[in-house]
């Protein structure tokens, strides 16, 4: 059989499916832009849900994250982010959780502050917006209510016992129970697979049955991120209906839910949307000729060739295979743009793990100009419609910086309307 | 609570080290009727028994310069390979010289193996490469040897199983000899301290056997003994994500660094440097020698270019000094010494040192005769003999071995906590029911010694997580003192892993920065604590 080449025209081709790749289609289509988005990437999986602004600043932990932006325009000027006012920063942020909820995932808006997001471990994290679903264990941390945290038989790296145990100092009032989840006795049990099933009026019911009796008292109940895939506030709604306390979520281990919605969310809106979404296919190579550039990619049935006037890059680092390294020199996997290179391997990473500067490699990567145009060591652009965002760019370490969303909408926004701007 | 509250434990023999020697010595004279206790400043293999690459040596390797060390490891080797089968993978060995080695050398090789008892078949590069398919064409000179691999950690930890089944003889970790009593020319106890908590310790013993590896010399200082004189040699081991070879390949020549692959389940080690040091802790692989490693290991085995690795170690031979061995300790003496210490002015206290892991049966039967002796014990060794049993909750540390299990058993209830390694829950909880130190608070990185926990790909991202979370589940664990742990787990794993960080790693280490940092918080909880983890 004869392999097809599918041909497709697009204003803007979005390479990436993380944050920074879907903000990025978001803030396009926003803008009129005709977009079509291209990756392979499942490390949305890795995100536990929460969208960070910048939680940690000068190696500390920061309440205010539109004062510490303040601070990191003034300490670190090549950051991605400080090329950016807080007013746009936050426009972006809104922007995009109120995309997000338009399709049926509701986060909170960004406000003033960071807010104590639960982790598995019984610990919090600074972060600035959190889905619905998990708001209520903000305000029952805070408040030291009376909780419940219940884990599952069979259900591996979320301790509802360590949750409680670590928090105890804290969390006076905070108890633990474990449950079988219905229906799934005497197997290992994954998150992704029980959300699916509390879609199901019925599982929904019995969880509520069995979860009933242990409260106890209690005015709230944590429980892992399991709240359905496609309509969890809808799913909360009815459980704390049926529970009769508020109810809230923890992120787990990946691969998790949280991010699983994520990508499925934006897998079904794309389309009714306008945009092209071609979520598993990997772009092999592009070409830049005088009007734009050409992509390439292999799908398993048949090649697509896309002509698209402009480019945004926002392929990640090493887990999503934007970068690469082999034993001596670090690149920049579908372009090869120009890394800074340091004086050998040595300089990559601190000898230390948890050495609180983090490690240079993770502020490696792409450099760009102000309009988020990657650039060649002259510092001019490599072409002028090809533009980055996301973890890819040079001068941040979103995760020791918790910045990783404020990072990937900030810089997707600005780069759509420079990419706009140059659409003319 | 009374800080001050000594414990105080006796038996008839106090061992010191709890490596391949001081535990062989345990089951030597446990074997012979006598109770001992053993006891580490850190826990099982922490120094040169656990940081080598398992090579049951045939003796090819010394022939050429140590006939005598070369003739002892063919016969321990053959010993273990009776007796302990459960620990060795008897899979062979080649040495090759590739283009550019000396010719002559190679040529002498099959004549020292001869002097030295080692049965050595030459091979054409034709013969060499069907054994070994990832041999290059260049091959100038093949010979086949009775190489072997042996697990470091089983080996030790059937050891003290052993023992400890035979009388009341115990295993007590994290406890540091800080001072002997002496009276009269005759210890009367150690004066130790328990690492973690802090709490003195005293023990008292009839004799007092020092097996602390490059570690005696200071021990034999701690009772005034000044007649042990070590050098400390660091070598340097890189391990892949899978096996290389089918066997052990030896480069033919002297030995020099990266010129031997040795399998090990289903991973294989490629080593070793040798580097002369001041000071026995501490030591860590660096990129310049695992650059180094690799580059000369590529000559031998191009295949090693491609290969992913995933984590360095490094370990001290304790090497007794000789003449000329300052400057090279290749050159050093690879065989070992038996210090009775009696023109020192004691009666009751001996150090068993230098030796190879090869020949540590052999090590601890000398040591058992004068203990044996000096007790008025007349039982003969016994670990010549005698097999080595297997226990059921030792059995984890082979790679490979834990995934076999887990399909046979499986059970659905039975979940893997490490996936990379596939060490299921019912390992864990084997482990922490039996397994030597089990009686002792049981933490993640005292499982991981005990398994392969936290040796796969991943390196810990995932498995230290989710067996936290069991310990948590299990009550083993009931403070955050369970969270500093698993951080302390990280930044140790993390040593190994930093030197060989590119390529195939790279993903695997931002995705564990992630999790560590993003998810559990580590970067944050260690600036609580000063990130000291005290």
């Amino acid at each position: 059989m004869k392999r097809g080449t599918r041909r497709i025209e697009t204003q803007l081709a979005v390479i990436g499916t993380g944050i920074a790749g879907f903000a990025a289609s978001i803030f396009a289509l926003q803008r009129g832009l005709d977009v079509a988005q291209f990756g392979h990437s499942g490390a949305m999986a890795y995100t536990t849900g929460y969208l960070d602004l910048l939680g940690v600043h000068d190696q500390r932990v920061r309440t205010d994250p539109w004062a510490a932006l303040d601070d990191l325009r003034r300490d670190e000027p090549h950051h991605p982010m400080s090329g950016l006012g807080n007013q746009t920063i936050r426009t972006a942020f809104d922007g995009f959780t109120d995309a997000l909820g338009e399709m049926g995932i509701g986060y909170t808006r960004a406000g003033e502050r960071n807010l104590s997001g639960l982790l598995p471990n019984g610990i919090a994290k600074p972060t600035l917006s959190v889905p619905d679903t998990m708001l209520a264990g903000i305000t029952a941390l805070e408040t030291g209510a009376r909780t419940l945290v219940i884990d599952f038989d069979g259900l591996q790296g979320f301790s509802a016992k360590a949750f409680e145990v670590n928090f105890a100092e804290r969390w006076p009032a905070l108890r633990s129970a474990r449950l079988t989840f219905p229906g799934m006795e005497n197997r290992q049990v994954f998150p992704e697979v029980l959300a699916r099933s509390l879609e199901t009026r019925a599982t929904q019911d019995a969880l509520a049955e069995a979860i009933r009796p242990l409260l106890n008292g209690a005015e709230y109940v944590g429980l892992p991120a399991i709240l359905g895939m496609h309509a969890p506030d809808a799913v909360l709604a009815r459980m704390q209906e049926a529970i009769g306390v508020k109810l809230f979520e923890i992120p787990t281990i990946p691969p998790a839910v949280p991010g699983i919605r994520l990508r499925e969310c934006f897998e079904r809106a794309f389309p009714e949307m306008g945009a092209k979404l071609e979520p598993q296919l990997k772009v092999a190579n592009v070409e830049f000729g005088v009007s734009g550039a050409t992509l390439y990619l292999h799908g398993p049935m048949e090649d697509l060739q896309v002509e698209a006037s402009a480019v945004l890059l926002a392929t990640g680092r090493f887990l999503s295979g934007g970068l690469r390294s082999d034993q001596h020199r670090l690149s920049e996997t579908l372009l090869d743009l120009p890394i800074r290179q340091p004086e050998g391997r040595q300089e990559w990473f601190r000898r230390e793990y948890l050495d609180p500067r983090g490690h240079p490699v993770n502020r490696l990567g792409v450099e760009v100009d102000s309009t988020f145009r990657p650039i060649g060591p002259d510092g001019d652009p490599v072409h002028e419609k090809l533009f980055a965002a996301g973890a890819i760019l040079a001068h941040q370490d979103w995760a020791r910086q918790r910045c990783g969303a404020g990072l990937a909408i900030a810089t997707a926004y600005s780069a759509t309307e420079a990419a706009t701007a140059a659409l003319g | 609570m009374n800080a001050m509250a000594k414990r105080i434990h006796e038996a008839d023999v106090l061992v010191i080290g709890g490596g391949a020697t001081g535990s062989g010595v345990m089951r030597d004279l446990a074997l012979r009727g006598i109770t001992c206790l053993l006891i580490d400043r850190k826990d099982l293999n922490a120094g040169a028994s656990g940081g080598n690459h398992g090579l049951l040596h045939s003796g090819g390797r010394y022939a050429a310069a140590d006939a005598e060390t070369a003739a002892e490891c063919m016969r321990e080797g053959e010993i273990l390979k009776r007796l302990a089968p459960e620990c060795i993978d008897d899979c062979g060995g080649v040495f090759v010289a590739v283009e550019g080695d000396d010719v002559d050398f190679a040529a002498r090789f099959p004549e020292h193996c001869r002097v030295a008892g080692i049965p050595c078949e030459p091979l054409t590069a034709a013969e060499a490469r069907e054994r070994e398919p990832a041999l290059p064409e260049g091959i100038i000179a093949a010979y086949a040897v009775p190489d072997a691999t042996i697990d470091p950690f089983r080996v030790v930890l059937e050891n003290v199983g052993h023992a400890e089944r035979q009388n009341d003889s115990r295993y007590l970790p994290h406890t540091e000899v800080e001072a002997f009593e002496i009276v009269d020319g005759t210890v009367i106890s150690a004066q130790c301290r328990d690492r973690r908590s802090g709490d003195p310790i005293e023990i008292r013993a009839r004799q007092f056997i020092n097996a602390s590896g490059a570690w005696a010399e200071k021990v034999a200082r701690l009772a005034g003994c000044k007649d042990v004189s070590l050098l400390y040699s660091k070598g340097t081991l890189l391990i892949s994500n899978t096996r290389v070879t089918n066997g052990v390949v030896n480069r033919l020549r002297l030995p020099d660094d990266g010129d031997i692959l040795v399998p090990g389940g289903t991973v294989s080690l490629l080593g070793t440097s040798s580097v002369t040091v001041e000071d026995p802790d501490g030591v860590a692989p660096t990129i310049p020698e695992v650059d180094r490693i690799l580059a000369e290991g590529a000559a031998m085995l191009p295949v090693l270019n491609e290969t992913r690795f995933v984590r360095a170690f490094s370990g001290v031979r304790p090497l007794l000094k000789s003449a000329g061995s300052e400057a090279d300790g290749r050159k050093a003496n690879r065989g070992f010494a038996l210090f009775d210490h009696e023109d020192q002015g004691l009666t009751n206290f001996a150090t068993v040192a230098g030796g190879k892991f090869t020949t540590f049966r052999l090590m601890a039967e000398k040591a058992g005769d004068l203990v044996a002796q000096r007790l008025g014990n007349a039982e003969p060794c016994k670990t010549n003999v005698e097999p080595l049993p297997s226990g059921d909750a030792l059995r984890w540390t082979e790679p490979g071995a834990a995934a076999r299990d887990w399909f046979k058993r499986s059970d659905p209830t039975d979940m893997i906590l490490c996936e990379c390694e596939m060490v299921a829950r019912s390992a864990v909880d084997t482990i922490l029911q039996d397994a030597p130190g089990a009686e002792d608070h049981m933490s993640l990185k005292a499982i991981a010694l005990r398994s392969r926990i936290g040796k796969g790909a991943c390196q810990g991202a995932f498995c230290s997580m989710r067996v936290t979370s069991y310990l948590y589940d299990r009550g083993v664990y009931d403070s955050p003192d369970g969270l500093r742990l698993m951080r302390e787990f990280v930044q140790e794993r993390y040593k190994g892993v930093r030197p060989v960080l590119w390529g195939a790693q790279m993903p695997q280490a931002e995705l564990a920065e992630i999790l560590h940092c993003g998810l559990a918080g580590m970067d944050l909880a260690a600036d609580e604590d000063g990130g000291t983890g005290k």
